[in-house]
């Protein structure tokens, strides 16, 4: 079974996102995230909790759509994932649409539980795979969900990090602003600023992504595609090489 | 006490033009009293989704059906963006109040025990208070002496109806809501809820331990109608799946307004059974 590499390599940087981390939810459109949080899940011998919106695998199902956000309220969910479609420099992100309110010149679906669960879970990592000045602006058009908070406004949670198709940003949460941690193979800093329409702080040197070990790759296309086809059958297809059965369907 | 209802278009004919009407998500979609509701020409609707909504909401706004909507998200999900939506959103045809997913459920709460607001964490700092200036900032009284704790207030909703469908309903119309727990929320907020049932059964739900801790008594039921297969093409869990091929083949037509007006007078508003 063969996958899709640059897929591949993402679901592992966002797996190592995971480390240490208790309990994860994934939250709709995010197949992504739904097969990294798999992984980082077989890493933590049973240590992490793992639920994914949309599964109705056992192991993965969700209590309810309430449940989710009564939690995160309670600090019981560590980590989440969101994306925009603009994501700004101080981490700002926009669901809602382009031009002037209500969305003049491009209207996406809404801003879904951004509003609440970027404030409120403490490691929030976004991912966006299209990385071009078009996605990652200097100042969205519409705040879905802020980056970043006075200090009299209480909040637990925020960006974490940043993964795009060309590289990994961490969020330093005193400064409001990304760092760019390593870009992918092929990629060097040059071409990420070149296609990032924010400024960002850059180390001298910055290293490569390690690419994906042979054990993760095999773990991925073996182990996790047969369980993210049940939320997600057209990526397991797609991506991962897995189709699913005729009598399971 | 709950009408049980001859058919699925005297449930539609129940729900008035200009109600504010509250549906459920993906799971639950009435989708056979959605189309009941267009065949009989609906307007001016005040949509409420609970929290979000995909086709349900999408066919109401391509019908005409609908003045405002108040939403966290419409989508088609893995087939894109929901084209309908998208235009009478961008045109101002159809108004909307945007919302998140929380928001909305803390509405139904506050809603369901008679209280004016509910106080929720995060928003402060999203654009979505500016667009919403019914969302209220508000300090919180039990906070830290000399603290400031700004916390969000948000307005109670009582939607005129609730519409949802379910796996099961008694002919008291006591209706069985499996794990959509959410549903009680928007029933005891709601000032009528109306619901289809793949099947009405002749026990009582509420008499039987292992479906009673998941009804909800038929003192918060209005109507229901029996309606085999009431949310395709959306899925029914542990009965169907959603129909994926028609909901592409939907999203294909409705790219134009062209071709969403042939699509309505053709395959659109047929029930499942003649669409087989």
């Amino acid at each position: 079974m063969s996958g899709h590499p640059a897929k591949e390599l993402l679901i592992d940087v966002v797996a190592r996102l995971l480390e240490g981390v208790r309990s994860v939810a994934v939250g709709v459109l995010s197949p992504i995230a739904g097969s990294a949080a798999m992984l980082a899940q077989s890493r933590a011998a049973g240590a992490m909790q793992v639920q994914i919106i949309g599964s109705t695998l056992a192991t993965y199902r969700t209590d309810g759509g309430v449940d989710l956000f009564d939690a995160a309220g309670q600090g019981r969910i560590d980590a989440f994932f969101l994306s925009g479609g603009q994501i700004d420099g101080r981490g700002n992100i926009n669901l809602l649409g382009v031009g002037d309110y209500p969305g003049t010149t491009a209207r996406w679906s809404g801003s879904f539980g951004s509003a609440y669960l970027y404030y409120l879970v403490p490691r929030v990592i976004l991912v966006r795979e299209e990385h071009t000045k078009r996605t990652l602006v200097d100042k969205v058009d519409f705040i879905s969900a802020a980056g970043t908070s006075p200090p009299n406004v209480h909040r637990t949670g925020g960006p974490h990090a940043l993964v795009t198709g060309r590289c990994l940003f961490m969020f330093d949460k005193a400064r409001g602003r990304f760092r760019l941690e390593s870009v992918h193979p092929g990629e060097s800093v040059a071409s990420v600023r070149e296609n990032t329409g924010f400024d960002f702080d850059c180390p001298d040197t910055v290293p490569e992504t390690p690419p994906p070990s042979a054990a993760t790759l095999k773990a991925i296309r073996r182990d996790i595609a047969p369980k993210i086809a049940d939320p997600y059958p057209k990526f397991a297809a797609e991506v991962l090489g897995y189709t699913v059965p005729e009598a399971a369907q | 006490m709950a009408e049980i209802l001859p058919d699925v278009e005297s449930l539609a004919a129940a729900i008035p033009d200009g109600a504010m009407l509250a549906v459920f998500k993906d799971n639950g979609v009435a989708m056979e009293a959605t189309r009941a509701l267009i065949r009989r020409g609906a307007r001016d609707l005040h949509l409420v989704t609970v929290p979000t909504s995909a086709f349900q909401a999408e066919l109401l706004i391509a019908a005409g059906c609908v003045a405002t909507i108040e939403t966290s998200g419409v989508t088609m999900w893995e087939l894109g963006q929901a084209p309908a939506f998208v235009r009478a959103v961008k045109s101002g045809a159809v108004r909307i109040r945007d919302a998140t997913c929380p928001a909305i459920y803390a509405q139904l709460q506050a809603g369901e025990k008679g209280i004016p607001f509910m106080p929720l964490r995060g928003l402060i700092g999203s654009d979505l208070l500016k667009v919403r200036p019914d969302f209220k900032v508000i300090e919180n009284p039990f906070g830290p002496d000399g603290a400031s704790d700004p916390i969000v207030a948000l307005p109670a909703i009582r939607p005129d109806v609730a519409l949802f469908h379910v796996a099961k309903a008694d002919r008291r119309g006591n209706v069985w809501i499996d794990r959509q727990a959410e549903l009680r929320s928007l029933a005891h907020a709601a000032h009528a809820s109306y619901v289809t049932a793949e099947e009405i059964v002749d026990h009582d739900l509420t008499g039987h331990e292992a479906t009673a801790g998941a009804t909800i008594p038929a003192s918060y039921i209005a109507g229901v109608a029996h309606a085999p297969n009431g949310a395709w093409p959306m899925a029914m869990p542990g009965r169907y799946a959603s129909d994926t091929d028609y909901l592409a083949r939907y999203c294909q037509a409705a790219r134009s307004a062209e071709g969403l007006a042939r699509w309505l007078a053709g395959e659109g508003l047929a029930c499942h059974a003649a669409a087989e």
